[in-house]
């Protein structure tokens, strides 16, 4: 079975980590992130060109850990390709062995540094996430063209509980949990009061019970970057009171503050009913993570087959 | 309507440069409304080619016309008489004016005075929105009448991204969020439940499926 759905389904808290390709054909610089969080983590995402910013392809990067003996997340935005190409993906990742797929719908095209191409969005996540189980479980493609060998991935999906509006949030993770999606990986995490409710309202819905939901963090290294996240980056919800704390200590114990309340946040998310494992973002700071887990109590990782 | 801007006057002065008689085409319908290709901006545009001609000292014939429309053969069929005292006609029709002028004057060069835009909405003085693609399949019943294809910068068909915060959309907040406006109308028409189903992916080939799209009516042809 695939270790991240054995782990999730020994019902232990489970923890992934990202790692950001290079913007170069160099294989070390993404071997020697994900060896930061050798079993420290139970699978490790791989970004998809995030921010629209062109990168080494997760499809490579994710066949590179593979090969060394790591778990990958192949994450797969819709933003650049069509159907004919993200099904031909989803089997050619199969085939490389990558077990575990995020269908995601991807930054938008006029973020990056490509801003005038062209923004694909044939499918979009929902359907993805659709095609994928499609794919897998009833063996066809979309039209009904059969798969000579199915590809067997556990399908995930993102949420934002932080979005609006947040009635519809629900609905929307409904929505995704009907298409298919096994997991759950959330936005990040700071306003816990509002995961919380969220959590409730998947939980007054009984999706909970259908789907395996891990709760997103991101460490703060600075106050500077907090209100950067803030005010600058779509989709992400910090409370004032996260960059008072932070403000309120020098900048040089800073990093140290945001690590700090980035393990209080997950310590929160493991009393959360529903909340299956934590997601950890730690953007350009792998070598957090480690820290980051010991600290959280959520070391270490059990081992495959056990 | 199909909405147009006119192209920069250097860009147009280029374009028209090898001809010396020129004859510029307005169209009274969509491009009027949008205030880029009417009569009166044909006017104007012709004025200020003649102008710019005669003080770099070049002799040349600009004159100007309005057709009612030049996506319509038989309007278009009505410049027979003088087509041939030009030597190009500079166009202020959409994409498809220009096409429709040069299908029946072939011999001519026809030349695009304006960027054709998008399908799109009057909504105040001097301000057009985009609203429409031209899928071939509407599906605003569904949408509360707001279409996410035209108006959602992911053409999302099952609810907001992430990035939808007050209302606005992540990509720029000047641009309302589709989906909010959506779930808005339909909650005011109580028919949220039209949300909670997963809509297939879209057919495109109703949009680009195998060359220009034709609608063929036997009932209209005579």
């Amino acid at each position: 079975m695939r270790r991240l759905e054995e782990v999730l389904k020994s019902g232990k808290f489970a923890v992934t980590a990202e790692c950001g390709p290079p913007k170069g054909a160099d294989p070390e610089a993404i071997l020697k992130k994900a060896e930061l969080l050798k079993d420290k983590v139970d699978a490790i995402n791989v970004t998809d060109n995030q921010t629209a910013i062109v990168r080494m392809s997760s499809m490579a990067a994710c066949a590179l850990l593979k090969q060394n003996g790591f778990d990958p997340v192949l994450q797969m935005v819709v933003r650049d390709r069509n159907r004919i190409a993200l099904q031909s993906d989803v089997l050619g990742a199969a085939a490389l062995g990558i077990e575990n797929i995020l269908c995601l719908s991807g930054d938008h095209q006029s973020f990056g540094n490509q801003p005038q191409a062209v923004g694909v969005f044939d499918l979009d996540s929902i359907q993805f996430v659709q095609v994928v189980r499609e794919m897998r479980d009833n063996e066809v493609i979309l039209g009904g063209d059969a798969l000579s060998k199915p590809p067997k991935v556990f399908i995930g999906a993102a949420a934002n509980p932080f979005g609006d509006p947040l009635g519809f949030r629900v609905v929307r993770l409904a929505k995704k949990v009907a298409a298919g999606a096994d997991f759950i990986q959330t936005q990040c995490i700071y306003n816990l009061e509002r995961f919380k409710k969220w959590m409730e309202m998947a939980r007054e819905r009984n999706l909970t019970e259908k789907v395996y939901i891990l709760g997103g963090v991101t460490p703060l290294k600075s106050a500077k970057m907090a209100k950067y996240m803030k005010y600058k980056v779509a989709g992400m919800d910090i409370p004032d009171a996260v960059l008072a704390r932070l403000e309120g200590v020098p900048s040089k114990k800073q990093a140290e503050e945001g690590i700090k309340m980035c393990v209080e946040t997950i310590q929160g998310l493991k009393e959360i009913p529903g909340v299956s494992g934590v997601h950890i973002m730690a953007i350009e700071w792998e070598a957090k993570v480690a820290e980051i887990v010991e600290r959280a109590g959520l070391g270490p990782r059990p081992t495959k087959g056990k | 309507m199909i909405t147009a801007t006119q192209k920069p006057i250097d860009e147009i002065k280029e374009t028209i440069s090898p001809y010396k008689r020129v004859l510029v085409l307005g169209c009274a319908s969509c491009v009027a409304e949008c205030a880029a290709g009417g009569e009166k901006e044909t006017g104007i545009l012709a004025s200020t080619l003649r102008m710019a001609a005669k003080m770099e000292g070049k002799e040349v014939t600009i004159r100007e016309k309005t057709l009612d429309r030049q996506c319509v053969k038989d309007f278009v069929v009505q410049m027979d008489d003088i087509i041939d005292e030009y030597d190009a006609v500079l166009s202020l029709g959409c994409g498809a004016g220009v096409q429709a002028v040069a299908e029946i004057f072939p011999e001519l060069p026809i030349i695009p005075a304006l960027n054709t835009e998008f399908l799109g909405e009057t909504r105040d003085q001097g301000f057009w929105v985009e609203s429409c693609v031209g899928c071939g399949d509407c599906m605003l019943y569904y949408f509360g009448g707001i279409c996410p294809l035209a108006r959602c910068s992911k053409q999302l068909l099952n609810g907001p991204c992430g990035g939808s915060k007050d209302g606005r959309c992540e990509v720029d907040p000047e641009v309302p969020c589709a989906w909010q406006l959506i779930i808005e109308r339909l909650e005011r028409f109580n028919a949220m439940d039209r949300l909670e189903k997963i809509f297939p992916p879209k057919d495109w080939s109703k949009k680009q499926g195998q060359g220009p799209r034709k609608i063929i009516r036997e009932d209209q042809q005579r």
